[in-house]
C-alpha cells in the first residue's frame, strides 16, 4: 500500500487517532512545549517519536504541529517560503489525512502554520501559531562540541566564546559572516537558533503578536518564543546587525526589489534571476 | 591593611578519599596510607597583601600548580576557604569565595583575576587570533565594542612586545616565547587586581626567560598589581618576589621573606632545594 492509501484507511472513523500521534505522546509534547513557551529560547529534550517520514526532514515541526492542531483549524506547509515544494505538499497531505482539516495556501487565512526554514512576509496575528522545523538547535555547537559542555553553558548563561566567535569573524572577514540562523538572544537570557531562516525574518519574531514553536526531532528538542517577548540578535555597538539588502535586483514575477526576501534562481541561458521566496505573498502582489 | 587574598586550609584531595587523609599525610608523604587518595594540596593558608609579590617554590608534584588552580576556579577545592577583597568584583573579603555559584566565580576571575599557565595551550585558544584571545576576557566582561577591544589588545600585545601587525594572526603561529607573551596580554586585558603566574619562564631559553621576567617586573612597577609566582626556580623567585612559601607533598613547609629563606633556609628540605641550585 502507499503511504497515501494507509494513512486514509487508517483514518480517525475507522480507529486510528486523530492526528496520527497517540494522546498519551500528545500530552508528553505538549507539556514540553508549555515548558518552552514558559522559559523563552530555552530548549526543552522531549521524546521524539518515529514518524512516516525521515528524522531531519521535518519530524519536530510535524510533532509539534499534529499534537496542538485540532479539527477547526486551517493548516498552511510552506518549505523555504514555497507552498507548492514536494516537502511541503507532503506533510501537508499526510497532516491532511490524519485530521481531515482544511488546508489553504493564504497566509492570512491559517491559523497553524508549519514552515522550513522561513517566516511568511505578511504579518500573523495573535490568532495564528507558527511551528518552524529545526535541524541543529544548539546555537553554540560550532564553538563547543560537547551538549553537556554547552548545556552547562546556557545554564549559567557562558556566553563569552559566542561572542569571541563573533568577534573573530570580524577580524577576519570585516563583518560576522552568518546568513542564515542568527545567534539570537530571548527574553535577554537564552542564546537561541532561530532555525536556519535568513536574516530578513529575524526582526519579525522580536515583540510579535504570534506564538512562534520551534521542533527539532532528530535532535530531539522544542523551544519557543512566546509573543510579546525581547529577541535581539547578537550584535556590536560598532558592527550592527543587518539583513540582507537586494539593492539593484527585483522578482521577475512582481518586481518587489527590497519588499520581500529573493531567492537567487539560474536560468536556461545561465543568467541570474531573483524571485521571491515567498510564492503566495508574490502570487498575492501579481494580482494587485 | 587588608589581605586582597586570604586563604586558609585550602586543601584538593584527588581520589576517593576516606575522610582522614589530611591528618594521615604531611610534608613527608602526600598518599593516603589508609585510602590511597592523593593529597595535592592541604592546610595551605597565606595572605596577599594589595601589591605584594608573594612565590611559591617547590619541586614537581609539590602542589604548587593546584594552588594556583583552585585560586584561578579551574579547579574545585575539597576543603578550606579563599577570601577575595575584590572592589571590582564586589568581593569585601568577607565571604567565602569557594562557595559561590559558577557565575559568581566566572565574574571574579573575569573582572579581577589573571593567569599566566606554564603550557601555553592551557591559557590560550590556539586557533583564535591574538587580538580575540587578549578580547575574550573583555567579552565574557559584557564588552561590546569591537573598536574599542582592538585598541586595548593592541596596547597591551605593543606592550608585551607583540608585533602589533601580527595581532590577527592565530598564537599557533608563535614561538614559544611570543605565546606566553601573548597569555601575559590576555592576562593584563582585564586590568586585574591579582595576577597568577604558573611556571611562566619554564621551558624558554635563558635570554627570552630574561626579557619575560623584565616584563613581569615591569609591569609590577607600573601597575601595582598582587601577583602569586610560582616556580622551581629559585632563580625567578629571587629575582620577582618578596616573600616565598616553600612547598612539599601539596604542604607549606617554610614561608617567610625571599631573601631570609634563600639565605638562611630552617627546614631541612629548604636547604636541600638551597643547596642544590646550580
Amino acid at each position: 500500500m502507499m503511504l497515501g492509501e494507509w494513512a486514509v484507511a487508517e483514518r480517525l472513523s475507522e480507529g486510528y487517532n486523530f492526528a496520527f500521534i497517540d494522546e498519551g505522546a500528545k500530552r508528553e509534547i505538549r507539556r514540553s512545549i508549555l515548558k518552552a513557551i514558559a522559559i523563552p529560547g530555552y530548549q526543552v529534550p522531549f521524546g521524539s517519536r518515529e514518524m512516516p517520514i525521515a528524522r531531519g526532514w521535518g519530524t519536530g515541526g510535524l510533532q509539534i504541529t499534529l499534537s496542538i492542531i485540532g479539527p477547526d483549524d486551517v493548516l498552511k506547509v510552506i518549505d523555504q517560503g514555497c507552498d507548492e515544494s514536494v516537502n511541503a505538499v507532503n506533510i501537508k497531505k499526510f497532516i491532511d489525512q490524519v485530521t481531515g482539516v482544511a488546508v489553504t495556501t493564504e497566509t492570512k487565512d491559517a491559523t497553524l502554520i508549519q514552515t522550513r526554514h522561513r517566516i511568511p512576509e505578511q504579518p500573523m496575528t495573535k490568532d495564528q501559531v507558527l511551528v518552524l522545523q529545526v535541524p541543529l538547535p544548539e546555537p553554540l555547537r560550532h564553538v563547543e562540541p560537547l551538549e553537556a559542555e554547552t548545556r552547562r553553558m546556557h545554564g549559567e548563561a557562558d556566553y563569552g566564546l559566542m561572542w569571541l566567535s563573533l568577534y573573530e569573524d570580524i577580524a577576519r572577514h570585516g563583518e560576522i559572516s552568518i546568513g542564515a540562523g542568527y545567534p539570537l538572544l530571548v527574553n535577554r537570557r537564552y542564546i537561541m537558533n532561530p532555525s536556519p531562516i535568513p536574516r530578513w525574518d529575524v526582526p519579525k519574531l522580536h515583540m510579535a503578536e504570534t506564538l512562534y514553536l520551534f521542533g527539532a526531532g532528530r535532535e530531539r528538542r522544542i523551544y519557543a518564543i512566546p509573543p510579546h517577548t525581547a529577541v535581539e540578535p547578537l550584535e556590536f555597538e560598532d558592527h550592527h546587525f543587518r539583513v540582507e539588502n537586494f539593492e539593484g535586483k527585483s522578482c521577475i514575477h512582481c518586481g518587489s526589489t527590497n519588499e520581500t526576501y529573493l531567492d537567487e534562481i539560474t536560468g536556461d541561458d545561465g543568467r541570474k534571476y531573483y524571485t521571491c521566496s515567498d510564492t503566495s505573498n508574490c502570487e498575492k502582489r501579481c494580482h494587485k | 591593611m587588608k589581605p586582597v587574598v586570604r586563604a586558609r586550609d585550602l586543601a584538593r584531595v584527588f581520589g576517593d578519599s576516606c575522610g582522614r587523609c589530611l591528618e594521615l599525610t604531611d610534608e613527608t608523604t602526600n598518599i593516603c596510607p589508609q585510602c590511597g587518595s592523593v593529597v595535592a594540596c592541604g592546610g595551605v593558608s597565606f595572605d596577599l597583601y594589595p601589591d605584594e609579590v608573594l612565590g611559591v617554590v617547590g619541586e614537581s608534584g609539590s602542589g604548587k600548580s593546584t594552588l594556583v588552580r583552585l585560586l584561578h576556579f579551574d579547579w574545585e577545592a575539597t576543603g578550606g576557604s579563599v577570601y577575595y577583597n575584590l572592589p571590582a568584583a564586589g568581593m569585601d573579603g568577607m565571604d567565602d569565595a569557594l562557595k559561590l555559584s559558577p557565575f559568581l566565580k566566572r565574574q571574579i576571575r573575569s573582572s579581577s583575576l589573571g593567569i599566566v599557565y606554564q603550557n601555553p595551550h592551557d591559557g590560550l585558544r590556539m586557533n583564535v587570533t591574538a587580538g580575540g584571545n587578549v578580547a575574550e576576557r573583555l567579552l565574557v566582561a559584557g564588552w561590546r565594542n569591537v573598536g574599542q577591544m582592538r585598541t586595548r589588545s593592541a596596547e597591551l600585545l605593543q606592550r608585551t612586545e607583540i608585533p602589533v601587525s601580527r595581532m590577527d594572526e592565530p598564537p599557533r603561529n608563535f614561538s614559544g616565547g611570543m605565546q606566553q607573551r601573548v597569555q601575559i596580554a590576555k592576562a593584563l586585558s582585564n586590568r586585574p587586581a591579582v595576577l597568577l603566574f604558573d611556571e611562566v619562564t619554564t621551558g624558554l631559553d635563558l635570554s627570552v626567560q630574561a626579557r619575560v621576567l623584565d616584563l613581569i617586573r615591569g609591569l609590577q612597577r607600573e601597575l601595582h598589581v598582587s601577583m602569586i609566582v610560582v616556580s622551581h626556580d629559585l632563580g625567578v623567585i629571587r629575582s620577582l618576589t618578596t616573600r616565598t612559601m616553600v612547598m612539599r607533598q601539596g604542604r607549606i613547609v617554610e614561608s617567610g621573606l625571599t631573601d631570609q629563606i634563600l639565605e638562611d633556609p630552617q627546614h631541612p628540605y629548604t636547604q636541600l632545594l638551597v643547596s642544590s641550585q646550580l
